[in-house]
């Protein structure tokens, strides 16, 4: 009997147990935005070739593009990429082995979580 | 003892059958999507909205045109390569190879749209 306590022995900590940290939530929303970003993808490719085919096509895409829900649709895809692009760049960073330091690796997140939102409210007010 | 060197096993010869390619693919496109995301996003972000014959007509002209089909074309090769990440890491056995070929399809179907779509555009 090499193994009488299957089953309820102590396992090694997992997500569920971790306190959250934010190098870990910053993470996890890169693959959110990353996979989330495919849907605004299909929308502007879907909007591009509707206006590649004809004036009635594209006004119906256009419609649903910039129908409320689109906006909201559109204004979460802004946000989505500066932040997957920031995100990214932490990475890109980290990859020449700086910035590794536990207080500069959470400042690099504050970075990317809050200047998505300030680089979405400067593309929404420019562009 | 091993029987590969060390090269090998750096140029993806050891049992995965790849080497460090699937992280450098992934650090190319993100330095090029750096550059073209706020290119982009000028090219693109105005149109939505302006008439037809404003969206057909600005994406005839060269900058627009070649930045926006640029943008889709690494874009969805980096997601094809970020997505199998995911994939890897969530999904096992043949259900894996089979989400990493739907997303594979998707990536180079929305690309060859998208491309197909500012050429029709453009020329």
């Amino acid at each position: 009997m090499a193994d009488v306590n299957r089953g309820n022995r102590p396992l090694s900590p997992h997500l569920g147990i971790y306190r959250r940290q934010m190098t870990m939530i910053t993470s996890i929303l890169i693959r959110i935005t990353g996979v989330a970003l495919v849907v605004s993808a299909l929308l502007v490719v879907w909007w591009l070739l509707a206006a590649a085919t004809s004036p009635e096509y594209f006004a119906f895409a256009d419609g649903v593009i910039t129908s409320f829900v689109g906006d909201v649709v559109m204004t979460l895809s802004v946000l989505g990429l500066w932040y997957h692009l920031l995100g990214g760049l932490r990475h890109l960073i980290w990859d020449q082995a700086v910035m590794l330091e536990m207080d500069k690796a959470q400042m690099l997140g504050w970075i990317a979580l809050i200047g998505s939102v300030v680089l979405t409210a400067i593309t929404i007010v420019l562009v | 003892m091993r029987y590969l060197t060390d090269r090998k096993r750096a140029i993806g010869n050891g049992s995965a059958r790849q080497g460090t390619d699937h992280h450098w693919s992934m650090t190319v496109s993100s330095y090029g999507l750096l550059l073209l995301v706020p290119l982009f996003l000028c090219a693109f972000a105005p149109m939505l909205g302006a008439s037809y014959a404003d969206v057909t007509a600005h994406f005839a002209k060269p900058f627009p045109a070649i930045v926006t089909a640029l943008m889709i074309w690494i874009s969805m090769m980096h997601f094809k390569n970020g997505v199998r990440a995911v994939i890897e890491d969530y999904v096992h056995g043949f259900a894996r190879e089979l989400w990493i070929i739907i997303m594979v399809a998707l990536s180079y179907a929305i690309a060859a749209t998208g491309v197909f779509a500012i050429l029709k555009m453009a020329l």
